[in-house]
């Protein structure tokens, strides 16, 4: 169970993270969660060929992870950790598309090869933002620019709740499932069954919890709405920003920086 | 707001699995009184704590809480009279972060903000622990997470504070500091717990429910002396009471 107790750390180290304060830190939620969104949907918006036109955007998220003080090898971690799903999604293209599209050198180069780079650079890049938008903002200020963006207020504090409760829920698997291997020997005790147990017990737990969570938000007063707090007004500073860095991606995804650069260096050499 | 009388007559509770917790209690508790419902586990205690803020409603028999019955209708008014502090901490925290949680309760009420900050800032004050505004509750230690679990009470200003097992889990200081938080409290005070020595400190009378009955009612000194009724009860003289195993000398008569 190392994984979750690593995980429960991570989640917690998001956290310490998102205490900080810098530039970053500072700005109102609802420009960070914004801008990650257009940053987003920039980078899935290319064609499935391209790959050097994304590279800026690599460059954009690192100066923001830079003047954020996010540490690099965190969030690269955290890639290597969920890129299964990205190389799965990918893998078979290099089989699929053979088609020669560009040359290397002398070495051809499939479109297989360049959709699937493409993809595992597209997903770097999404993951990343969003791990350096809830490192820079907590979850809770996330949650709480989503509800003022007119997010139903229900998914918010659905949301909210459910990260309060995660430490509890994944620190009660733990205790139960380091409970069960003190006391199982060479594999015995230790089969599908006695699992399919375990998680039916937490499951119990949870519903037990629940309600005694339940009865204690009405013992104050709880009438089925809750009021979380409302993050600070937006500030000139907010809006210059937002409106400077939406800019920017958006040119970046409208002009292929990369390939203007290429054409002024050659340029500049001849 | 003149008397804050907790009154239960006859009550009863069957759960729908047919356990009998609550066999017919009645107990009269007055303005400002400090009382213990002790008793062995699975006695009822906790099944009676919440019948006194309305979560649970009489089967038979009645609850008085102030100058109302508990009844649907009086619900509001009695979850605002009465706080009830949870044996588990993390129950009771559910919000985001500590400040969140205090004002939970003042918000529904419906007041204004300003008003709910000040009360905010008066309880984590009060309980002492102002510097934690701003964490989240699963970072607490045990003993802070205590300490707030009270604050988001207080922060309702009830008249009556409802407590289960508020020793529990908490090392020997945190236990000091909280017992001596209680004892400077002018509520009215109910509180379940095995921590005997705790009632001592805390509470004049006793209640000892034995299998959803009541065994006695009195003043905890008398009661504590009574080993019989004790054993009876899966209970045991609190330490400070046995004779000292080193010199077998009794203690030193001390009024409780």
């Amino acid at each position: 169970m190392a994984n979750i107790e690593s995980a429960l750390h991570d989640l917690g180290y998001l956290d310490t993270l998102a205490a900080k304060d810098t530039t970053i830190h500072r700005l109102d939620p609802r420009v960070k969660v914004l801008t990650a969104v257009v940053f987003a949907l920039c980078v899935v918006s290319f064609d499935k060929y391209v790959i050097a036109a994304m590279l800026p955007f690599a460059l954009f998220l690192s100066l923001i992870m830079g003047l954020g003080d996010i540490p690099a090898h965190f969030v690269l971690k955290k890639l290597v950790l969920v890129s299964p799903f990205a190389l799965l999604l990918g893998m078979f293209n290099p089989f699929l598309d053979q088609q020669t599209l560009l040359y290397l050198g002398p070495m051809p180069i499939s479109g297989g090869w360049l959709s699937f780079v493409s993809i595992l650079l597209r997903f770097c890049l999404t993951v990343g933002a969003m791990l350096t938008l809830i490192a820079t903002t907590g979850f809770n200020g996330v949650c709480m620019a989503l509800e003022k963006m007119g997010v139903p207020k229900i998914f918010a504090v659905q949301l909210l709740v459910l990260y309060r409760y995660i430490f509890v829920l994944m620190a009660e698997g733990q205790r139960m499932y380091r409970a069960r291997t003190l006391r199982s020997f060479q594999g015995r005790g230790a089969e599908m069954k006695t699992f399919a147990h375990l998680i039916g017990t937490l499951l119990l737990r949870t519903l037990d919890r629940a309600e005694r969570i339940h009865l204690a938000m009405l013992c104050r007063g709880f009438d089925g709405t809750i009021h979380i707090r409302r993050v600070p007004r937006l500030t000139a500073r907010d809006i210059l920003l937002f409106t400077l860095s939406n800019v920017i991606l958006i040119s970046m995804r409208r002009y292929d920086c990369s390939l203007l650069l290429g054409q002024w260096l050659t340029g500049l050499v001849q | 707001m003149s008397h804050h009388i907790v009154e239960v007559q006859d009550l009863t509770y069957t759960y729908p699995d047919g356990t009998g917790a609550v066999r017919g209690i009645s107990f009269r508790i007055h303005h400002g009184e400090s009382v213990a419902v002790v008793g062995a586990n699975g006695a009822g205690k906790s099944t009676l704590l919440l019948h006194l803020n309305g979560y649970l409603t009489p089967q038979s028999g009645t609850v008085r809480i102030g100058d109302f019955p508990l009844t649907k209708a009086t619900l509001r008014d009695i979850r605002r009279t009465v706080g009830m502090v949870f044996q588990d901490p993390d129950d009771q925290l559910f919000m985001p972060t500590v400040y969140e949680d205090v004002a939970f309760g003042p918000l529904n009420l419906g007041l204004p903000q300003d008003e709910v900050a000040q009360r905010v800032q008066n309880a984590l004050a009060r309980v002492g622990v102002e510097h934690l505004k701003e964490r989240p509750p699963y970072k607490l230690s045990g003993g802070e997470k205590r300490a707030v679990s009270i604050a988001t009470v207080l922060a309702m200003s009830p008249d009556i504070l409802v407590m289960d097992e508020p020793s529990s889990n908490l090392d020997p200081r945190s236990r000091r500091t909280l017992i001596e938080l209680l004892a400077g409290f002018q509520h009215t005070k109910i509180i379940a717990t095995h921590d005997l020595d705790l009632v001592l400190d805390l509470c004049p009378r006793t209640i000892v429910i034995r299998e959803g009955r009541i065994m006695a009612d009195g003043p905890t000194r008398a009661i504590f002396e009574n080993d019989q009724l004790l054993a009876e009860s899966h209970l045991e003289k609190p330490l400070r009471l046995q004779a000292c195993p080193v010199c077998c000398r009794h203690p030193v008569d001390e009024a409780p």
